[in-house]
């Protein structure tokens, strides 16, 4: 009896709007795909726009003050930079935190929520204190 | 017998742990590099020059820009095998993937080792 209800097939919910607009997902689960959002960002095309950058900065000190008095002025040139930015710093702290469940710290729903919030906070916070050196 | 699939992870717990050592390695350099980088600002020429110059700084910057490829590597074969169901693709992205991570690390030890 029990295989038999094992292999009933149970109806799928997962239309698109049903996942943006009607499943909610629990803020510790906001945390987990924008971990994984931001780690594909940096992969690419991040990654490869810095070591341009570091390129560049490093070749000559025309090339360096090139992109520091020009490139880097740029309207839209500061936007991905603040992109970069929130990616870096929200990986980082969410990183942490999974290493720190790993090794079972604040797996209790009360801490896990709360480490949730920290991130959010401490990412975005170190987002707006380098974006306003930026700008 | 064990049911592998090519496209599949090596089901052990190699891949699990690199990603997190890789992590750890990696945070402490955007530590350090942050740190000298925030006491040195603004930044010049000759600084930022002299930075990358020295020895363990280049090295530290390699075991960074290897940690940062393992690390992707894992990462990227997980979203991979998460969203793509199809095995031609899977393969065809993993092989990219592949080649973007090792491009980064030659163009890397090139403007290091210039």
């Amino acid at each position: 009896m029990a295989t038999a209800s094992a292999k009933k097939l149970r109806p799928k919910y997962l239309s698109l709007p049903a996942l943006l607009f009607e499943i909610r997902l629990p803020l510790p689960g906001w945390i987990s795909i924008l971990h994984r959002i931001s780690g594909a960002l940096l992969v690419f095309p991040l990654t490869a726009w810095l070591l341009w950058l570091l390129d560049a900065s490093l070749a000559s000190e025309a090339g360096f003050e090139k992109i520091r008095t020009h490139y880097l002025q740029l309207p839209l040139v500061k936007v991905g930079l603040l992109v970069f930015i929130w990616a870096y710093c929200h990986h980082f702290c969410a990183g942490i935190r999974f290493l720190l469940l790993d090794l079972n710290k604040g797996i209790a729903l009360r801490q896990a929520r709360a480490s949730s919030v920290a991130v959010l906070v401490v990412s975005l916070a170190l987002t707006a204190v380098f974006g306003a050196r930026l700008w | 017998m064990v049911n592998r699939i090519i496209t599949g992870a090596h089901y052990g717990m190699r891949d699990w742990l690199a990603q997190r050592i890789t992590a750890a390695i990696m945070a402490v350099y955007t530590l350090i590099v942050a740190a000298i980088v925030l006491m040195n600002t603004p930044l010049k020429y000759a600084g930022w020059q002299s930075l990358f110059a020295q020895g363990w700084m280049r090295v530290a910057t390699l075991l960074f820009a290897v940690s940062l490829a393992w690390h992707a590597w894992v990462g990227v074969r997980d979203i991979i095998m998460d969203y793509i169901k199809q095995d031609g693709l899977r393969l065809m992205l993993q092989v990219l993937t592949l080649l973007l991570l090792g491009a980064y690390l030659g163009w890397t030890i090139q403007i290091l080792w210039r």
